[in-house]
């Protein structure tokens, strides 16, 4: 079966790659660590300076950023198929901006770590129930009516969002401005995320041929045998918390969700079953990658890693959409 | 064996509109039927609810002699195809893959395409006049290329009972009855068949059977032959036709 082994050879490539993308999260920064020497600090054999900061910093840091990018790219895809828009991300029901709105409010009152992921997830529960309580209409939800109050409520979220940065002291400008763009440093521990992110990957993967057809239209898919309201409302809920879950442990990071599945769809087509595990694989490489180099290119200082992931991306899907588009003429 | 379609009196609306109401009749193996009726008539609506896509406002629907819901959505999409209006295709996804679709009710939740199915969709793709284009991106075809690959998968789901919601649409007049050739081949071979055409005179020549939609929850259903003359047209379409014979063959003309 070709199709099949060709999934088995992509896969492995990009794992390959996130294991490239990880160890060098580990090997880069203030404190150098050597290839040779990180097997024995990971083995736990060593105890030094070199392995506080790997085991203590960058590898907690790295595994959030691996797991967010992950769900971030795993929701797009999702949401893309589910809505037949190839423009959806997975803030497009609003579930980021209610999680900004309930961080900021958490960093006005003061408060951080848990308090602070508390406050976002349940903002981005708030805006979820808000969303699907408004938009179920007549016993279904249509696409568009879904779409329209995804995006009204985050109007209204980024309305919030604004009042709360222009109320806000100066002294803690800068904490909420990071948090919008997306920012690692914040994250607690990558456990909660990486479990979310094989949770989410594990209950879509027995649907993923049954999304296929979902993609190729509604009725379409009704008539091959999907029971399409029980398979939507199942992968909404499940982009919806896997959204919720990256937003709380890094901010809302941009770019991923949108380009990542659209890269990978470009470069090894639009079957879910190979397309939505490299997606969580290519966007976790991503993340980690943008996030490598947002504390290490103007070091000391951090930049957001939000803004690396969007000027990574975006030429590498260029370059990869001029060249299809030159293949198609 | 129970017939491969049978409605029991079945009533189906559309809002406050009428499409039919006491609809009784079985579809055998190897009969085509094709449903006639003015625009908004209700075709696309009564073929759906016959397809067991949306629920009729009365009576049953019963494919081999049982409920869509008794059958389960994946069987009985293995005993009943469906050929919808609207193409649309926001992804690309190659010519082959799109036709393997097709395939999806005869596959287990964790089984991928094996050679077999591969080949249904091959010959399924011959048959349309697709051969060669199998790598070809969706997007990049023109509308009855689109139309036949749908056709295609249809074939290629290899259902015995197909219902199809106009299959002509975007093809030109060697396309058209290609098209009605493969249909009545396959009901010779056993398939049941049930249209919707817009060219009475295609509907006299390959159909059995015609259903005619008023559109006020009138029908009239009966042999092509028979019912199909100009005068009932007339009443069916709100404007006057003429019928030519040559060859055999008929074609009613509007005047």
């Amino acid at each position: 079966m070709p199709a099949r082994r060709r999934a088995c050879y992509v896969l492995a490539a990009l794992a390959g790659l996130a294991g490239l993308s990880l160890a060098a999260a580990l090997l880069v920064g203030s404190v150098a660590v050597a290839p040779r020497e990180l097997a024995a600090l990971l083995g736990g054999e060593a105890s030094s300076l070199a392995a506080e900061v790997v085991l203590q910093l960058r590898l907690p840091r790295a595994l959030s950023g691996f797991a967010c990018g992950g769900l971030l790219a795993l929701a797009g895809a999702l949401m893309q198929v589910l809505l037949r828009n190839p423009l959806a991300d997975p803030y497009v029901l609003g579930i980021s901006g209610g999680a900004g709105v309930g961080a900021l409010a958490a960093i006005l009152l003061g408060l951080s770590g848990v308090g602070l992921d508390l406050f976002a997830f349940a903002g981005a529960l708030a805006a979820l129930f808000l969303v699907f309580g408004l938009a179920h209409g007549d016993s279904s939800w249509t696409q568009t009516r879904l779409l329209l109050t995804g995006v009204i409520v985050a109007a209204g979220c980024g309305a919030l969002v604004a009042l709360m940065l222009a109320l806000a002291p100066e002294s803690k400008l800068r904490g909420m401005l990071f948090w919008l763009m997306g920012d690692l440093s914040q994250s607690l521990s990558p456990w909660p995320s990486l479990a979310a992110l094989t949770l989410a990957l594990l209950l879509v993967m027995p649907f993923a041929r049954e999304l296929n057809l979902l993609a190729r239209g509604a009725e379409t898919a009704q008539a091959l045998g999907v029971g399409i309201a029980r398979l939507r409302g199942l992968v909404y809920l499940i982009a919806a918390l896997a959204t919720a879950a990256a937003v709380t442990s890094a901010g809302s990071i941009g770019f991923v969700g949108l380009v990542v599945p659209h890269l990978m769809r470009l470069a090894i087509g639009n079957d879910q079953r190979l397309l939505l595990p490299a997606a969580v694989l290519a966007g976790g490489t991503l993340l980690v990658a943008a996030d490598t180099l947002a504390r290490t290119v103007i070091a000391p200082e951090q930049l957001p890693v939000g803004v690396l992931t969007a000027l990574l991306g975006v030429p590498v899907f260029l370059f990869l959409l001029s060249r299809t588009g030159g293949q198609r003429a | 064996m129970s017939a491969l379609l049978a409605a029991r009196e079945l009533a189906v609306r559309i809002g406050a509109q009428g499409v039919c109401c006491g609809l009784d009749f079985e579809l055998a193996a190897g009969e085509i039927l094709v449903i006639l009726g003015k625009n908004g008539a209700g075709k696309s609506t009564l073929l759906a609810a016959l397809a067991g896509l949306r629920p009729p406002s009365g009576g049953q629907v019963l494919l081999q002699g049982r409920t869509y819901a008794a059958h389960g959505s994946r069987a009985a999409a293995r005993l009943r195809g469906w050929l919808g209006q609207h193409r649309d295709d926001p992804f690309a996804s190659t010519v082959l893959e799109s036709a393997l679709a097709g395939r999806h009710p005869h596959l287990g939740r964790w089984q991928w395409e094996s050679a077999a199915d591969v080949r249904i969709a091959r010959e399924a793709l011959v048959e349309v006049g697709l051969h060669g284009l199998e790598t070809r991106d969706v997007q990049t075809l023109s509308g009855g290329e689109r139309q036949r690959l749908a056709i295609a998968t249809l074939l290629t789901q290899a259902a015995p009972l197909m219902l199809l919601d106009e299959p002509l649409t975007h093809l030109d007049l060697n396309h058209q009855i290609a098209v009605l050739e493969i249909l009545a081949r396959r009901a010779r071979q056993g398939a049941g068949i049930i249209a919707v055409l817009h060219d009475p005179g295609l509907a006299w020549r390959y159909a059995q059977r015609v259903l005619l939609l008023y559109g006020n929850g009138h029908t009239e259903l009966g042999p092509a032959d028979t019912l199909l003359t100009p005068a009932r047209l007339e009443r069916l379409y709100g404007h006057p036709l003429a019928r030519i014979e040559q060859d055999g063959r008929v074609a009613f003309i509007p005047i």
